[in-house]
C-alpha cells in the first residue's frame, strides 16, 4: 500500500520518487492526487525525475479546474520543486504537417541537379587551382617541400607495393585461366598469351591499380584533411601565411603522379607473372615460350597506352581525395560522409576517363 | 562534514616514464563542491579520467559509493556510472545530434522511459541550465562555446546523478558568462544536492562556488582546505597561486 488516506483530504506518498522508478511514480502521483493534497513527508528521494512528475501533477489538475497542495516538504525538497516549476519545459505548439504536394518530386529532383552541378563546378575550380599552384611550382621550384612529397610517396605510392602487386598477380591468373579454358575450345591455346598481356598492360594493370589507390589514398587524404579542417589547422595555416593549397595538397597529388605510374607497371609486371605461370601450369606453355611470343607479338605500344593513363588517374585521385578534405565541415557526420564520397567520386571518375581514353585510342587508331 | 563518497588511496597513474602521480589520497565529501586547482601538467584532468574509469591507474584503489572501482563487476560499475554525471572540457556533445537528443541519449540509453517522458525530462534538464527552448532542436556546431557548455552541464545531469565531475568549466567563457556558470553551478549544486568535483583554473570560480580546494602539486594531493586555510599555507607554488594579483583581484571581487 503506497497511497495512505489519512485524515482529512491529504494523501501520503511513500517510496522514491525518481528517474528509475518514473512510471510507477506518476501513477502512484496520479492515484494520490485525487485527495487535492499531497503530503510528502514520507517521500525518501526525490529527483528532478520526480519533481517534474508532482508539477506536471499539478499542472494537469489546474488545467483541469481542481487543485493540487504539497504538504510536509521538507527545505530541500522545497527547493528543488521551486526550481523545477520555474525551469518547466512549456510544451510545444504541435508543428503543423505539411502534406506533399505534387510538383516536389520535380523540386527535389531539380535541387539535386543543381547541387550535383555545383558540386562538378566546386571541384572543377579546386583542380583549377591546384593547377595555378603547378604552374606556379615550374617557375618556383625551389617552393616545393620536399619532406612533406617523400612522405606521401611512401605512405601513398611504397606502402601500397604489396597490395597492388598481389592484386596484378592475381588477376594475370584469372585472365590466364579463363582465357585458356576458352581458347582451348577452337585449339589457340597459345593465344593466351596475346591476351594476358594486352589486357593487363594495356587496361587492368593500371585501372585497378587506380582503383586500389583510390580506395587507400583519397580516403586517407579525405580524412587527414578533413580532420585538419575541423580543428582549424587549415584556418591556422591561412591565417600564418602558409598556402594550404602548397603545403598540403600540391604534395600529395605529386606524390601520385610521380608513383601511381610506377605503381601500375610493377602491378602489370605482377600480372604477367602469373599469367605466365597459370599458362604454364594450365596450358604447358613453357616460361620461355611465353617470353618469346610476348616479344613478337605484343607491340611495346600497349604498355605505354597503359602507362600514359597513370598520371591523369593520379590526379583524379589526389585532387577528389584533398578537395573532399576541403569541403569538411564540423560534425563528424560530416568527415565520413566526405570520406565515402571522396573513394566513391575517385573510382567513378577514373572508370569514366578510362573509358574516354579508349574511345580516344580507338579513333586514332592506336 | 557528510560521508566520503569517493576515497581514493596510494593511486600512481604514469604514462611511459613519465610519473603523473604517485601515492595521491583524496577524499570527497557528500554535498560539498570540491575545487582540483594545480599547474599545468599536473595531472589534474588525469586524476577526473583515472575516478570515472577513462584511465586505467597503475596502482592505488578508487572507491566510490562504496564500491572499489578496480574490481567491481560490469553490472554494479553500470550502477555506479548512473549516479555520476561528467562534463567535458568543451562540453564532448555528440555532434550528430541536436542538443535535446544528446541530453535524451543517456536516458535512452540507461533507462525504460517513454519518449515524450524523455523528451520533457530533456526539455527540463536544458531549461534548467539557462538554454533558450530555441536551443532544443540545434546542433552542437550551431552554438556557441557558453551554450555548449551549458548543453553538456544538462546532458551530465540527464540521470539525475549524486555527483557531477567538471573539466574547467569556465575555460574558454567571457567573464560575464564565467560568472553565470559560476552561480548556475552552485544554484543546481544546492537545489539538486549535488556533489560536485570541479577541475579548474579560474580563480574567481574557486571564490564562487568551492566549499574545499584540493592543490595537486609534486604528483600528490598537496594539502586541501577552504581559501582561507590555504592563503596561509607556506609552499612556494600555493603561496604564488592564492598570492597573485589575479588572486587577490578575485578576492577582492569576491568579498565586494
Amino acid at each position: 500500500m503506497t497511497v495512505a488516506e489519512t485524515a482529512g483530504q491529504a494523501a501520503a506518498l511513500a517510496g522514491p520518487l525518481t528517474i528509475e522508478t518514473l512510471s510507477d511514480a506518476r501513477r502512484r502521483i496520479a492515484d494520490a492526487a485525487q485527495t487535492g493534497v499531497l503530503d510528502l513527508s514520507q517521500v525518501q528521494a526525490l529527483d528532478t525525475a520526480g519533481a517534474w512528475a508532482l508539477v506536471s501533477a499539478q499542472r494537469q489538475a489546474v488545467a483541469a479546474g481542481r487543485e493540487l497542495r504539497l504538504a510536509n516538504l521538507s527545505d530541500a525538497q522545497r527547493q528543488l520543486i521551486e526550481t523545477v516549476t520555474a525551469a518547466f519545459p512549456e510544451p510545444e505548439p504541435k508543428r503543423r504537417e505539411i502534406p506533399g504536394r505534387p510538383g516536389d518530386g520535380l523540386a527535389n529532383l531539380g535541387q539535386d541537379v543543381a547541387r550535383g552541378l555545383s558540386t562538378a563546378l566546386q571541384g572543377l575550380a579546386f583542380l583549377g587551382e591546384v593547377v595555378a599552384h603547378l604552374a606556379a611550382l615550374v617557375l618556383h621550384p625551389t617552393r616545393l617541400r620536399l619532406t612533406p612529397l617523400f612522405h606521401h610517396m611512401q605512405e601513398a605510392g611504397w606502402n601500397a607495393v604489396p597490395i597492388v602487386a598481389l592484386m596484378g598477380f592475381l588477376i594475370g591468373i584469372v585472365l590466364a585461366f579463363q582465357g585458356a579454358t576458352q581458347l582451348e575450345q577452337f585449339g589457340a591455346e597459345v593465344y593466351v598469351v596475346d591476351l594476358v598481356a594486352i589486357a593487363i598492360l594495356r587496361e587492368l594493370g593500371i585501372l585497378l591499380t587506380a582503383i586500389i589507390v583510390a580506395g587507400r589514398s583519397a580516403s586517407a587524404f579525405t580524412a587527414a584533411i578533413g580532420s585538419m579542417k575541423m580543428r582549424e589547422e587549415i584556418d591556422a595555416m591561412r591565417v600564418l601565411g602558409i598556402d594550404p593549397i602548397d603545403r598540403l595538397v600540391l604534395p600529395r597529388v605529386l606524390a601520385l603522379v610521380i608513383l601511381l605510374p610506377a605503381l601500375g607497371f610493377i602491378a602489370s609486371i605482377a600480372g604477367l607473372v602469373g599469367g605466365g605461370l597459370m599458362a604454364w601450369i594450365d596450358l604447358g606453355i613453357t616460361p620461355g615460350m611465353f617470353r618469346t611470343r610476348l616479344l613478337a607479338d605484343t607491340d611495346v605500344s600497349h604498355a605505354i597506352i597503359g602507362l600514359v593513363k597513370a598520371p591523369f588517374f593520379a590526379i583524379i585521385i589526389g585532387v577528389i581525395g584533398c578537395h573532399q578534405g576541403m569541403q569538411v565541415s564540423g560534425n563528424a557526420e560530416s568527415l565520413g560522409s566526405h570520406t565515402s564520397r571522396s573513394v566513391v567520386q575517385a573510382i567513378f571518375l577514373v572508370i569514366v576517363t578510362d573509358a574516354l581514353f579508349s574511345i580516344f585510342f580507338a579513333v586514332w587508331g592506336l | 562534514m557528510g560521508d566520503v563518497l569517493i576515497k581514493v588511496r596510494g593511486l600512481k597513474n604514469q604514462f611511459g616514464p613519465n610519473v603523473i602521480h604517485e601515492g595521491l589520497d583524496l577524499d570527497i565529501h557528500r554535498g560539498e563542491v570540491l575545487g582540483i586547482v594545480g599547474g599545468s601538467g599536473t595531472g589534474k584532468s588525469v586524476l577526473l579520467r583515472s575516478i570515472v574509469g577513462l584511465q586505467k591507474p597503475v596502482a592505488g584503489s578508487i572507491t566510490v559509493f562504496g564500491v572499489d572501482l578496480r574490481t567491481a563487476p560490469r553490472a554494479e560499475m553500470a550502477r555506479v556510472e548512473n549516479r555520476w554525471g561528467v562534463m567535458f572540457q568543451d562540453g564532448a556533445l555528440f555532434s550528430s545530434l541536436t542538443v535535446r537528443e544528446n541530453v535524451e541519449a543517456p536516458m535512452r540509453e540507461r533507462t525504460g522511459l517513454d519518449a515524450e517522458t524523455r523528451r520533457a525530462l530533456a526539455d527540463l534538464k536544458i531549461a534548467m541550465v539557462g538554454l533558450p527552448p530555441k536551443a532544443r532542436t540545434l546542433y552542437p556546431s550551431e552554438l556557441s562555446g557558453g551554450m555548449r557548455k551549458r548543453a553538456g552541464l544538462a546532458r551530465a545531469l540527464a540521470l539525475d546523478p549524486e555527483i557531477l565531475f567538471l573539466d574547467e568549466p569556465t575555460a574558454g567563457l567571457d567573464p560575464i558568462g564565467a560568472s553565470d556558470f559560476d552561480v548556475l553551478i552552485r544554484n543546481l549544486q544546492q537545489s539538486l544536492g549535488l556533489t560536485v568535483f570541479l577541475v579548474t583554473h579560474d580563480l574567481d570560480t574557486l571564490h564562487a562556488t568551492c566549499d574545499r580546494i584540493a592543490v595537486l602539486a609534486e604528483r600528490k594531493v598537496l594539502v586541501t582546505g577552504t581559501i582561507r586555510e590555504l592563503m596561509r599555507v607556506d609552499h612556494p607554488w600555493v603561496r604564488s597561486y592564492f598570492h597573485g594579483p589575479r588572486a587577490h583581484a578575485a578576492m577582492l571581487a569576491a568579498e565586494g
